[in-house]
């Protein structure tokens, strides 16, 4: 899922600015799954905001980031002043598409492609480099949990089972090398990894992906 | 030629010390430095933006130093450079003459004093040497077109005996040894046992025939430095028992020498050690004492040494 964590309150308020009528709008996915940008905490921001002096109402859709499930809003967004987007960057910018002529604040920092791991705690678990490789490293992505992207094993800083960067992740490199050994593969460390193609990934610049045979 | 190539192929036991380049433009820190080490020392390794934190840099500052007749060890790491720079350095350095190169991945920019920067680490260390030891044997870049000229280098490495998982580390300097590198540093050793049972792993595996290991040293000032290095500086290890012999000396700078001195003389004798790295950060000035209280004067002179 995509993680987010809600702005601090002073900066969505400094947003806002001098706009009075706001519509802080939660997305039904995974903004709501990791308990930061669903319905509930769009009615709370709401009511927050009412408590400011501010005229807000809230309401959620399943998906932001979808053009057909946020086009029934365009009305009520140009009936306001202001949105709050409690959805990921994606939801915040499908709301532009809208042209609604409206500010559309994002309320939260999309921080994140994870996981929930325990009660209360996501962690990062993918970054989306467009050429997947997990299988070769026992199920641990270093790309994403080694600090330093290491692909040819653990730096000089791995202490305890952590990360020399975050003392309080694990070391992916740890996590890696004890799932292979599990595995009895621990021979596949002792190949060189080659350098990455990253042109699959973001630094290929801005991606997209079309399907010829779902064209209409 | 590399020198230092030269003197370890010659069986010589090798010294090398570490500079750090200045937190500023002024070239005559690096020429006192050398200064102080010309004759005690076979090469010096200058750090590339050791710890993440922004100094003259390594290329420069190797050209200061061979101005003044000592031969660099330029370090790079893959932290501020994708592999376009990379290489392209490589290729200034062959150019401008600077015989040693050692491939790092570097220290995570959040250890630094730019901690809000954004990294690279495009390629690792190991990638690292893969790509200059395929410029220089294969004469292809990374991207298998053709380099021209002449890239007569000697490629190092750095390796920790002590990180973790322990059991993986010396496998993992075979994977560097395999990518290319000739010569190792390894991290500073105060506890020697732990470095004692991975030569031996090393020695099992070979490794030390192929490659030259030098392994590293630190004289610290005091039991304070000690404690710090064993609870901030990642992959070295202290026993408490140096730092109780630390506390309890009357001159604890007298007996930082002492430890390093020991701790170069016990290394020397585990096989597979072909020479020492002293890493005096910020105390340059005291190498000269424990290269020559630890017998390994006179260095080789050129000369002595015909080159193969």
């Amino acid at each position: 899922m995509i993680v987010g964590e809600r702005k601090p309150i002073p900066e969505i308020l400094a947003m806002l600015g001098d706009s009075k009528k706001v519509l802080v709008l939660g997305c039904g996915t995974c903004v709501t799954v990791c308990l930061t940008g669903g319905d509930k905490e769009a009615k709370e921001l709401a009511s927050l905001l009412r408590i400011k002096g501010y005229e807000a109402d809230s309401f959620t859709v399943e998906r932001q980031c979808e053009l057909e499930f946020i086009h029934p809003l365009r009305e009520r967004i140009q009936s306001v002043d202001a949105v709050i987007s409690l959805a990921c960057g994606i939801g915040v910018q499908a709301l532009y598409e809208l042209d609604s002529g409206k500010s559309i604040y994002p309320g939260l920092n999309t921080t994140f492609m994870g996981m929930p791991v325990k009660q209360g705690n996501w962690e990062e678990r993918c970054w989306g480099c467009g050429d997947c490789i997990i299988h070769l490293f026992g199920g641990t992505c270093p790309i994403t949990r080694c600090a330093k992207s290491l692909l040819n094993g653990p730096c000089g800083g791995s202490k305890d089972g952590k990360c020399e960067v975050k003392p309080d992740r694990d070391c992916a490199w740890q996590l890696i090398y004890d799932r292979l050994k599990k595995l009895n593969r621990l021979d596949w460390l002792l190949t060189i990894q080659p350098p990455k193609d990253w042109s699959t990934s973001r630094y290929g610049g801005h991606r997209k992906m079309t399907r010829e045979d779902m064209l209409l | 030629m590399s020198w230092l190539k030269q003197v370890l192929q010659s069986g010589h036991f090798a010294v090398t010390a570490e500079v750090g380049p200045p937190k500023g433009s002024d070239p005559q820190v690096i020429r006192k430095k050398c200064n102080l080490l010309k004759g005690f020392v076979d090469a010096v390794n200058i750090t590339d933006n050791q710890t993440a934190i922004v100094r003259m840099s390594s290329f420069a500052s190797c050209l200061i130093a061979q101005e003044q007749g000592i031969e660099p060890v330029m370090q790079m790491v893959t932290r501020d450079r994708n592999r376009i720079a990379l290489q392209s350095d490589f290729l200034g350095a062959c150019a401008l003459g600077i015989p040693n190169l050692l491939c790092l991945t570097g220290d995570h920019q959040s250890m630094g004093n730019h901690p809000q920067s954004k990294n690279v680490y495009d390629i690792d260390s190991i990638q690292l040497l893969q790509i200059f030891k395929n410029m220089r044997d294969q004469k292809v870049f990374q991207n298998g077109e053709e380099v021209k000229g002449e890239m007569n280098v000697f490629l190092g490495a750095g390796e920790s005996p002590y990180a973790d998982p322990l059991e993986f580390r010396a496998l993992r300097l075979a994977k560097k040894i395999a990518a290319g590198a000739e010569f190792i540093q390894t991290q500073a050793i105060f506890d020697v046992d732990i470095f004692t049972q991975w030569m031996e792993e090393v020695c099992r595996l070979g490794l030390h025939k192929k490659s030259f290991i030098l392994a590293g040293v630190i004289p610290v000032k005091s039991a304070k430095a000690l404690r710090y290095m064993k609870n901030e500086v990642p992959g070295v290890v202290i026993p408490d028992s140096l730092i109780e012999r630390m506390e309890a000396a009357v001159d604890q700078k007298a007996e930082g020498v002492e430890v390093c001195i020991e701790t170069i003389q016990k290394v020397a004798q585990i096989e597979g050690v072909s020479g020492v790295h002293i890493m005096a950060i910020a105390w340059e000035s005291i190498v000269p004492e424990i290269v020559q209280r630890s017998g390994l004067l006179p260095r080789p002179a050129k000369g002595e040494i015909t080159s193969s």
